[in-house]
């Protein structure tokens, strides 16, 4: 029941931020700067006089602001963002081409950079100022440092390149669908997944780390310890178990931050995703498609803000609300 | 045969600021159904001394044997300390607050103990066993509250909980480390019978680890009092009430204080305990001692049977006659001072009768 009304609760603070944020675009769009211009950044800085009329007409620009303002949040309540002036064709079509290349990429980078980070971590904490905890600590900041787009290139050049000048094929650049089969989209998803867990690995393997050795050394492990349980027990169930929270917290900022696009690993490897579009949308002066995905992007945030804030008071029994 | 015999354990630490020498030679031992007290100020080494029984102190440099029914604690290997822990000997931590895990039931932590050392045992088993402890140690409500979890508990009522969870197994010896030291007064009370209670049921032994004279008072039957990491005194609780030999035993008396509405004010021990990296020469509590003589800044005292009893013990170069509260003790402890004091002594008695005695330390 409790639960319930939290979740309710958060949903409705969700939505007073997506409320906040698609106001803060739609004045800073369309009110704060003349008719013309808002009709030449919808049309594109091409269109004919003709067409920028036709573009007024449309939208409604010549209404009172607060109308055309209900009228776009009407719009978006509908899940209706407009038309690409640049592609001749509804945002919500183009969101929906994009969206799956970047979910999977971020789906997949999760789970391998989580694999990756809490085991590499938890070794760490465990054989502190071991030679493995110096290696790992030597790999997570080499991972931080490296710039993705390097990362990317290299991946490219030693694994893509060496794979197809010996014949084999299978790890393609370019995005294929999950519906075009699980191989093709396996091989067209490795590299990407892999060039975002080194970057994202290396700071949970630090965040891991940090928090398994601070609840390593509270006294309920010491307890656990003096029950005459066994270290792996210890170690899992008591302490890996504490350590955790912070590292959903910082999961859910991440995974909503880069469900809003993946710019530089899209572009690196051409998935066509969310981040990519929204670079050439700005090239281009697309605006709606740019409008749509900056809500989208917020909306991405404020689920993932949900889902932290559930998945937290699931693990901790004191946030729970009684 | 005891329980337990601890025989000259010493524990030391190397850290970057050099090795810390928490336990320095500690021998005693703990009888079947009795009650042992350790007395210390903080950092005297007691509590390190009890973890090392159990293996929990990492990192530490042991010597010495702890035998506990033949077997010896000091090396065993991690899988037979773990069938010890918890099944032979449990431990009572001083912090009730962050003793239990905060994330799991309250109840859920006792059953964890008892099916960790009873596979058989079933979880529906477990918890009527976990219902029934909570109950057993006057937690109301048991059944409700066995689901609860340690934050729904006062402090008072989770080291309730802990104590349960201590008995659980029934085992044959209970170390308690302060385990009244973060609770209020009326619950320290409590606490105290709760546990004196139990152990007079089920003749357990126990490990009382405490800074509070008025605890050892209460529940010990003797008691060692620790300084430094060396034991200065060891003796029934009798003897360390009524016939004091060490001068630190007889500060830690006269800082008690009194309920009583007297005006007399409480004498602390002047200065601080001594860092473990750097002792003093000699005996580690001279440059405290009212009674500070020359050999006392060079040469280390042992244990040795004082007065006429030869269980009491103490470690201090002055007659072993010398024993209470009376004038005639003050008068010979006076009198072998003032012969066994020259020159650098003289120096270091001055500087601690200069000391102002707000810096001294009251310790009950």
């Amino acid at each position: 029941m409790s639960t319930v009304r939290f979740l309710i609760r958060r949903i409705l603070t969700g939505i007073v931020v997506l409320w906040l944020v698609s106001s803060a675009t739609f004045f800073l769009f369309f009110a704060a700067i003349p008719v013309q211009d808002v009709a030449r950044n919808l049309a594109g800085r091409a269109a004919s006089p003709a067409v920028l009329q036709e573009t007024i007409n449309y939208y409604g620009l010549e209404k009172p602001i607060l109308v055309q303002y209900g009228h776009f949040l009407g719009n978006l309540v509908h899940g209706n963002f407009g038309n690409s002036f640049y592609y001749q064709e509804p945002v919500t079509t183009i969101i929906k081409q994009d969206l799956p290349a970047t979910i999977s990429l971020v789906i997949g980078g999760t789970l391998l950079w989580l694999i990756a980070g809490l085991a590499v971590g938890i070794l760490s904490a465990t054989r502190a100022r071991s030679l493995f905890d110096r290696l790992a600590t030597v790999g997570v900041l080499a991972g931080i440092s490296a710039p993705t787009f390097v990362v990317g290139e290299l991946l490219i050049l030693i694994v893509y390149t060496q794979l197809h000048q010996h014949g084999i094929g299978f790890i393609e650049t370019g995005y294929a669908g999950i519906t075009s089969g699980v191989g093709p989209w396996l091989g067209t998803m490795i590299l990407p997944w892999v060039t975002l867990a080194i970057v994202q690995a290396a700071v949970y393997t630090r965040l891991s780390r940090g928090s398994l050795l601070d609840t390593l050394g509270e006294d309920s492990i010491r307890t656990a310890r003096s029950k005459g349980l066994s270290e792996r027990r210890v170690l899992y169930r008591h302490a890996v178990r504490s350590a955790m929270t912070p590292v959903v917290s910082q999961l859910g900022i991440d995974v909503g931050g880069l469900l809003g696009g993946v710019v530089v690993v899209e572009s690196v490897f051409g998935l066509h995703g969310i981040g990519q579009q929204v670079v050439t949308a700005i090239t281009n002066g697309d605006q709606p498609t740019v409008i749509a995905f900056v809500i989208l992007a917020a909306m991405f945030v404020v689920v993932a803000n949900i889902v932290v804030d559930l998945a937290y008071s699931a693990l901790d029994p004191r946030v729970r609300i009684s | 045969m005891s329980l337990l015999e601890v025989t000259d354990l010493r524990v030391s630490f190397p850290t970057a600021d050099g090795v810390v020498q928490a336990v320095r030679g500690v021998s005693f031992s703990v009888e079947r159904g009795q009650t042992l007290g350790i007395v210390g100020e903080s950092g005297s080494g007691k509590t390190v001394l009890t973890q090392t029984l159990l293996g929990l102190t990492p990192g530490g440099q042991i010597s010495g044997s702890a035998m506990f029914e033949g077997k010896n604690l000091v090396g065993l290997s991690p899988r037979a300390m773990q069938r010890i822990r918890g099944k032979e000997i449990s431990v009572i931590f001083q912090d009730p607050l962050t003793s239990l895990h905060p994330l799991y039931k309250v109840g859920w932590q006792i059953c964890e103990m008892i099916r960790s050392h009873d596979k058989s045992v079933t979880k529906k088993q477990a918890i009527e066993r976990a219902v029934e402890l909570l109950g057993h140690v006057g937690i109301p409500r048991p059944r409700e509250r066995v689901n609860d979890y340690p934050h729904q508990f006062s402090g008072g009522m989770r080291q309730r909980a802990m104590i349960a969870m201590a008995i659980s197994l029934s085992p044959k010896l209970i170390i308690a480390d302060e385990p009244t030291t973060a609770l209020d007064a009326t619950v320290q009370a409590q606490i105290l019978e709760l546990l004196l209670r139990l152990q007079q049921e089920s003749d357990t032994a126990l490990l009382m680890i405490t800074h509070d004279l008025g605890v050892v008072a209460d529940i010990a039957d003797n008691v060692l009092v620790m300084y430094a990491g060396r034991a200065a005194e060891k003796a029934s609780k009798r003897d360390i009430f009524y016939q004091p030999h060490h001068p630190y035993t007889k500060g830690l008396l006269e800082s008690i204080p009194h309920s009583s509405a007297s005006n007399d004010r409480l004498k602390p021990i002047t200065g601080q305990p001594p860092s473990l990296i750097t002792l003093p020469p000699g005996c580690a509590f001279h440059p405290r001692c009212a009674y500070v003589m020359d050999r006392c800044l060079v040469e280390q005292p042992n244990l040795i049977p004082v007065a006429d009893a030869g269980e009491h013990k103490s470690a201090c170069f002055l007659p072993t006659a010398a024993v209470g509260l009376t004038e005639e003790a003050e008068d010979l402890r006076k009198q072998t001072v003032e012969m066994g004091r020259h020159a650098q002594a003289v120096k270091v008695a001055e500087a601690i009768a200069a000391a102002p005695e707000s810096e001294g330390s009251v310790i009950a």
